[in-house]
């Protein structure tokens, strides 16, 4: 059976959820989905009812905000029970933190921040980039169950079910191991848009902008207008313009939403690792030899102080 | 306190590759140390320049090229270093076990492992090895202190960031925003000639193997829009919606 570990935040499932379901569907029909948390998880667990067969419901306060290790604990003894052959996880950082240590507690192997998972008989194949996103790998898991963590963005959310599935209520035993590290206060930076690795469109400045209150003006200004995802280089962040969190590239988050906006960016190859599976790329740059044209689909050789008020005045006209 | 900080030598990432018979083949020459893992070294040495551990041992397992990446780590500052050397490409966890194992070994209670490699993208490493370990691990970090026994650090989340404490022994990730590592000085870089590094054969089974490499590169559009601003904003605007369709 195929397992799929549901994130949720302020009692729903998170999109990538309902993505781990699409990718489930794909290796099997028997699909169950764990959820962690106290009670503020139950409403999360009943919406995954309309769309899996059965749910877990690992019914603990201890679970709300838990330590990757109580999470991992958590999970293998729902995987164990249920003799899942595959656990899937979104590989956010959550995920990417638990996944190895789930897969090695289940003796099983790790697929990971895979772009796409599927059956070549009994065995679980996945493509996944390597260097950079420079390259693309198909591997193969070569013991199992498999722990595999996909690519936030990497499949569609899923439709419901035809049928509803049902919902079992369970506990776990931790142990000292699982209380050692101490997660304290978490400081949210959600700041009311869209999280960028869920958003559509992504509208990223570089160094171009010139300083914290263009980016500010220009940058935040378009994204706001579109409802879109805020994201900057690491120059931009190292000149202190912006959060860490909003950085994409190789250190930063890496997105694929269905528009890019780099704007002032030069299109280093760092950066480039975390976009350059965006589905249509606009870039805006003073120097036509930048190499963001590259990977591009729309250029514009411009001055961003220029062409970013006329575009959204564009943007605004269209109806 | 004895403090193991793991680098990993990696193509850098202007090198050349090529896709070669279902693996990927990157120009000799092109290797460094990872970026993701100069944080770490830099955090251990600046803890023993602290006062706050006795020694840095810098650990990498790879083929006999790697002692070039523990060479680094000697010249920025690490004590000694250990190679457990191996031609396989391994995957994380296959490297866990003889990583936790050569931990123990020299006696660490802090281990540091860059956040991601630059080689296979992963981020595997870290958990993996705390597990192999029986530790916690904090990933993503942004802030590490170290008062005693306790170490309290800071680290990323999926939608922000979260403080952390434990007791020693722990496992800990790397990233940018945790330090400013140093540059190695050319006496540093002729001291660490003599530092000691001793060289194990490692033999491990990779638990995933590559059936196929290829270099993707993305069909772009590639056009250019030129004119006054107005209109080429204009212009775009309608491509994105009418040629583009994601308006
Ligand atoms: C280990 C490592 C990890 C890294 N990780 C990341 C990462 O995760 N993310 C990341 O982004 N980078 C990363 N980098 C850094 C990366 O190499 C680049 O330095 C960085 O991406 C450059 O940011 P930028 O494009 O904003 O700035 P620059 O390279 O300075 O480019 C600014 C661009 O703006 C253009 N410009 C200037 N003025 C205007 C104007 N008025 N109008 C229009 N265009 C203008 C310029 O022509 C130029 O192309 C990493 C580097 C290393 C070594």
């Amino acid at each position: 059976m195929i397992l799929i570990a549901i994130d949720h935040a302020h009692g729903a499932p998170r999109r990538g959820a309902f993505e781990l379901v699409s990718a489930a569907r794909g290796l099997g029909s028997d699909v169950a989905a764990v959820v962690l948390g106290g009670p503020e998880a139950a409403p999360v667990a009943a919406a995954l009812a309309a769309f899996v067969p059965s749910v877990v419901h690992v019914d603990d306060a201890a679970l709300d905000h838990p330590s990757h290790e109580r999470r991992t604990t958590a999970l293998a003894s729902v995987a164990g029970e249920l003799g899942a052959e595959v656990v899937l996880l979104v590989a956010g950082r959550g995920g990417q933190a638990v996944a190895p240590r789930l897969a090695l507690r289940l003796g099983g192997t790790l697929l990971e921040d895979v772009a796409a998972v599927r059956r070549d008989g009994t065995a679980v194949v996945a493509e996944r980039l390597a260097y950079l996103s420079r390259a693309s790998l198909t591997v193969r898991a070569t013991a199992a169950p498999v722990v595999v963590s996909v690519k936030p963005g990497a499949y569609p959310a899923a439709a419901p079910a035809d049928a509803p599935g049902s919902v079992a209520s369970r506990s776990v035993a931790f142990t000292a191991a699982d209380d050692a590290a101490r997660p304290g206060e978490r400081r949210s930076v959600a700041r009311g848009r869209v999280a960028l690795e869920e958003a559509d469109v992504v509208v990223c400045g570089g160094r171009g902008l010139g300083d914290a209150a263009s980016f500010e003006r220009l940058v935040v200004g378009l994204a706001d207008e579109l409802g879109a995802g805020v994201a900057s280089t690491r120059a931009v962040v190292d000149a202190g313009w912006r959060p860490y969190d909003e950085q994409v590239g190789q250190t930063g988050k890496s997105v694929a939403p269905k528009l890019y906006f780099a704007l002032g960016v030069s299109g280093a190859v760092q950066h480039l690792s975390g976009m350059n599976r965006s589905g249509t790329v606009v870039a805006v740059n003073k120097d036509g030899d930048a190499p963001i044209f590259k990977a591009s689909d729309y250029g514009i050789v411009g001055d961003v102080r220029e062409v970013l008020p006329a575009l959204r005045a564009a943007l605004a006209g269209l109806d | 306190m004895i403090i193991a900080t793991y680098v990993k030598h990696v193509p850098d990432a202007e090198a050349r590759l090529a896709a070669d018979g279902g693996r990927i083949a990157v120009d000799d020459h092109a290797y460094a140390l990872d970026g993701m893992d100069e944080y770490g070294v830099e955090a251990a040495v600046r803890l023993k320049e602290a006062g706050l551990a006795d020694e840095v041992v810098a650990l990498a397992i790879g083929p006999a090229r790697s002692e070039a990446a523990l060479r680094t780590a000697l010249a920025l500052g690490a004590d000694r270093a250990v190679l457990l050397e191996t031609d396989d490409d391994l995957d994380p966890l296959a490297q866990a076990g003889p990583l936790a194992e050569a931990t123990r070994a020299c006696g660490a209670e802090l281990l540091l492992v860059g956040g991601k490699q630059a080689d296979w993208d992963s981020a595997a490493l870290g958990p993996a090895v705390a597990e192999a370990l029986g530790w916690p691990v904090c990933d993503w970090t942004t802030e590490l202190r170290l008062e005693g026994r306790e170490v309290a650090a800071v680290h990323d989340v999926d939608d922000g960031s979260e403080a952390w404490s434990a007791s020693l022994p722990v496992v800990v990730t790397t990233q940018q925003g945790l330090n400013e590592p140093r540059y190695p000085t050319l006496p540093n870089i002729m001291k660490a000639k003599r530092k000691p590094l001793e060289r194990r054969p490692l033999t491990a089974t990779a638990r995933v193997v590559t059936l196929a490499a290829a270099l993707p590169s993305r069909a772009r559009r590639g056009v250019r829009l030129e004119g006054d601003a107005a209109t080429v904003a204009s212009e775009l605007a309608r491509r994105l919606r009418d040629e583009a369709k994601v308006l």
